[in-house]
Formats: structure tokens, C-alpha cells, sequence
């Protein structure tokens, strides 16, 4: 369902709190639940579970940006495309040794309580911070 | 004279430093409540999105979801009352409170047991006086939620929604909040917040009647659903939270305003009254005075 003569996605990624990037882009690769999706211009609509990891958009220019996320979902409609994630952070904003610390605590803390489910969460989130955060370089 | 003028001194001075203290609270609510605004802004991108994500879903696919589906036969009934952590605000804690004692009294006439979950010290205060018991509480954070809090909040409710009603599972959940009308007015209002009724969710916006385009579900329509609405809870729970946090600021303000004025009233009448107190106490010198050297006079002559 791709409008004619339109060859950009427009793309808007929302955390809870805030929006956190928005802009005109060329391609999108994200993981979901059932593995990676590539998505250009033209994508017929579609709505997918997010896992825990790094969205990876092509800037118009060719500049490339990396979106941590925590799960959260993608919509593909009319070229427009929108990430929300409850804690959706832009990976130029994630302090690579800083992430890499905190996951390296987190995975400390495990052996306490294996299965605590926010523990996991956050784990899964912190993973997802150092891989978005090591893939943008 | 009913005062002397040491004490109405006294008075003034102490008048004028309440006056300080309400005119710094006034306007430091002042300048937090642009700030609780703009977080109410910034989180309207996620709600929107997140609502026409939930509306194509509904829309699309015939799924019943444990989360939207109303009971059949009710037993308990959750009630989360949204109020401040300090007081200084009006009646802003006190008309949540007193909404929520009425629709805990509508809930039980449907022959429901109501649960009550607090948010804020306020409502736990009251709550406490009265020994009631509380099926939860979170407080500290009444001025300044974020998002966190409220997913806290959302995956408690949501737990006790999910859990069969003899083990103190809820079967429906009502929130009471202050809603942010202008700087002004703040209404405190009741939504319920499960089930969820998702299909009308758009109708605060303007877009309400939009047409979705025929998505395809990865990996199917009830998974994510799944996925979705416990985030679109959280999400509605933000939304209560923030717009509370701006009612309670923008109510200190207002209270504090009045008490500022009031002070400044007082002050007027008491430098008045002492003013007063002081020409008195001139004018009795005077004639004290006026009148002993007359009597001096008086005296001096007739010897």
C-alpha cells in the first residue's frame, strides 16, 4: 500500500515519557518475536512484538541511528512508522561502559534469586542498552 | 486599648513570617505545575500511539481478552484513590477522598466488596485514623510521578485482576483522580480502568473516527494484544497520575495564594491597630503631662 512517488518512511520513536526521535528515513531493521524484519518505504501495514534489542534506522542522508529497546511494539502503516517502548532510548545517548557495568551488576545480583522477574527485565534491558550501544559504532 | 502595643507588634511580626513561608510555597507550586504540564505533553505521544495501536487490534480481530472482558458475576471490586503526599493544597486530598467514599458506597450497593489501593499519604493517613484495611499503598512520589511508578502500580492491579477472586483477586477496577481542567478548576473524576472498554478509548481524541489500515499481526492478533494492554493500562495510570500531580500543584497554589492574601490582610488590620495603640499611648503622655504642670502651677500659686 505504498502511496506513489513516496520513497521515505516516516519514523517516530516513543518512550513513556517522552518522544524520543522522530525524522524521515530510509530503512528500518528491528528484532521481533519471530526474528528480524527489514522494513522500506511501501511496507504493507503491519504490527509486531519487539524483544529486548537494538533498532537499527538508515537516515534519509545515509546516517545511521540505533534505538535501545525494551520490548515494546512497531506499526508499519502508510509509511509511517511508529516504536514505542517504555524505556526507548537513542543508543547516542547510552554510555557504552556505563551500560556494559551496569549489566555486568545486574548479572552479579543473579545468583541470589535466579528467578525474579524484574531482575530478568532488567537484565534483558541492559542487555539490549550495550548491544544498541556497540552496534551504533 | 485591647492590645498593647508590644503584642500587637509581636503578632504582626509573626503574621509577616507566615506570609514569607505561604508566598515561597505559592510560588514554587507556580513554577512546578509548567513542569508537571509539560510531562503531560511529553507522555501524550506514547498514549496516542499506543491507543490507535490497541484500536486497530480491537477493530481487526474478534479476540477476547481476559483484560476486556467483564465478569460475569462480580465479587470484588478495586478502588485506587490518586491524592497528595503533603497537605497545604485546599481540598484537594479531602474531595478524592470523599468521591472515592462514594463510589466505594455505589460499589458495595451493586454487592460488591471494594478493595481499596492508595496512592499517596494522604489517603493513607485517612485510612490509617480510621483503621481500615488497605490492599495497597505507594506514596512519595504524588508531585513528580514517572513512568516507572506508574508500572509498578499497573502490574500490581493487574496481578490482583488476573487472580481468582478467593485468593483476593479484584473482577473490576476503578480509579479516582483529579482531572486537570484549567489552573482553576481540578475535578476529581472516577474512570473505571478494567475491563477495559477499548473500542471508545479514542473518543477524547479528535481523530476518534479513523479507519485502520488492515494490519498484519506479528506473530498473531492475541499475542499482541497481549503484549499491548498491559502497557495501554500502564499508560492510562500515567496519564491519571500526571494529571493529578498537576491538579495537587495547581491547588497549592491556589491555597496558598488565599493564605498569602489573607496574611496581608492581617498585616493591614494589625499596623493599623498598632498604630493605633501608639497614638494612645502618646496622647495619654501628653495629657499626663499637660496635667501634672498645670497641678505644678496649680501648687506654686496658692503658696
Amino acid at each position: 500500500m505504498a502511496e506513489p512517488g513516496s520513497s521515505v518512511l516516516h519514523v517516530e520513536v516513543v518512550a513513556a515519557d517522552h518522544s524520543v526521535w522522530s525524522g524521515d528515513v530510509t530503512s528500518i531493521t528491528a528484532r521481533t518475536t519471530e526474528g528480524d524484519i527489514g522494513i522500506l518505504p511501501g511496507h504493507s501495514p503491519v504490527l509486531a512484538v519487539l524483544v529486548p534489542s537494538g533498532v537499527e534506522i538508515v537516515e534519509q542522508g545515509g546516517g545511521r541511528q540505533v534505538v535501545a529497546v525494551d520490548g515494546g511494539f512497531i506499526s508499519v502503516a502508510q509509511n509511517r512508522v511508529s516504536i514505542l517502548s517504555e524505556y526507548a532510548a537513542m543508543s547516542s545517548e547510552i554510555d557504552a561502559g556505563r551500560a556494559r557495568s551496569e549489566l555486568e551488576e545486574l548479572l552479579g545480583r543473579v545468583g541470589a534469586d535466579e528467578d525474579d522477574p524484574e531482575l530478568q527485565a532488567a537484565i534483558a534491558r541492559a542487555r539490549a542498552r550495550v548491544k544498541a550501544a556497540e552496534r551504533a559504532r | 486599648m485591647p492590645a498593647s502595643l508590644r503584642e500587637l507588634r509581636q503578632r504582626r511580626n509573626s503574621v509577616t513570617t507566615t506570609k514569607k513561608i505561604t508566598r515561597a510555597m505559592e510560588l514554587i507550586a507556580a513554577s512546578r505545575i509548567i513542569k508537571a504540564q509539560q510531562r503531560a505533553t511529553a507522555a501524550a505521544p506514547y498514549a496516542r500511539e499506543l491507543t490507535r495501536a490497541v484500536s486497530a487490534v480491537a477493530t481487526y480481530s474478534e479476540v477476547d481478552h481476559p483484560l476486556t472482558t467483564e465478569r460475569e458475576n462480580p465479587q470484588r471490586a478495586a478502588m485506587v484513590l490518586i491524592t497528595s503526599d503533603r497537605g497545604l493544597a485546599g481540598a484537594y486530598s479531602s474531595s478524592v477522598i470523599k468521591q472515592g467514599e462514594g463510589l466505594a458506597e455505589r460499589l458495595r450497593g451493586d454487592g460488591l466488596d471494594v478493595a481499596p489501593y492508595l496512592v499517596g499519604r494522604k489517603a493513607a493517613a485517612f485510612y490509617g485514623f480510621r483503621k481500615r484495611e488497605v490492599a495497597g499503598a505507594w506514596d512519595g512520589f504524588s508531585d513528580s510521578p514517572t513512568y516507572a511508578h506508574a508500572r509498578e502500580i499497573a502490574d500490581t492491579l493487574i496481578e490482583a485482576f488476573n487472580a481468582p477472586a478467593e485468593e483476593g483477586g479484584v473482577d473490576e477496577i476503578h480509579i479516582v483522580y483529579t482531572r486537570f481542567v484549567s489552573m482553576l478548576t481540578q475535578r476529581p473524576e472516577v474512570i473505571r480502568l478494567l475491563p477495559l472498554e477499548v473500542v471508545e478509548s479514542g473518543g477524547d481524541e479528535s481523530q476518534g473516527h479513523e479507519v485502520y489500515p488492515l494490519y498484519e499481526f506479528e506473530p498473531d492478533p492475541a499475542t499482541v494484544l497481549d503484549e499491548l494492554l498491559p502497557l495501554y493500562v500502564a499508560s492510562r495510570i500515567q496519564y491519571c497520575l500526571l494529571q493529578s500531580a498537576a491538579s495537587e500543584l495547581a491547588s497549592r497554589q491556589r491555597a496558598m495564594k488565599s493564605a498569602t492574601d489573607n496574611a496581608e490582610q492581617l498585616i493591614e488590620r494589625l499596623t493599623r491597630e498598632a498604630n493605633q495603640a501608639r497614638q494612645a499611648e502618646i496622647t495619654q503622655e501628653i495629657s499626663e503631662i499637660v496635667g501634672g504642670a498645670a497641678a505644678l502651677a496649680d501648687a506654686s500659686e496658692s503658696e
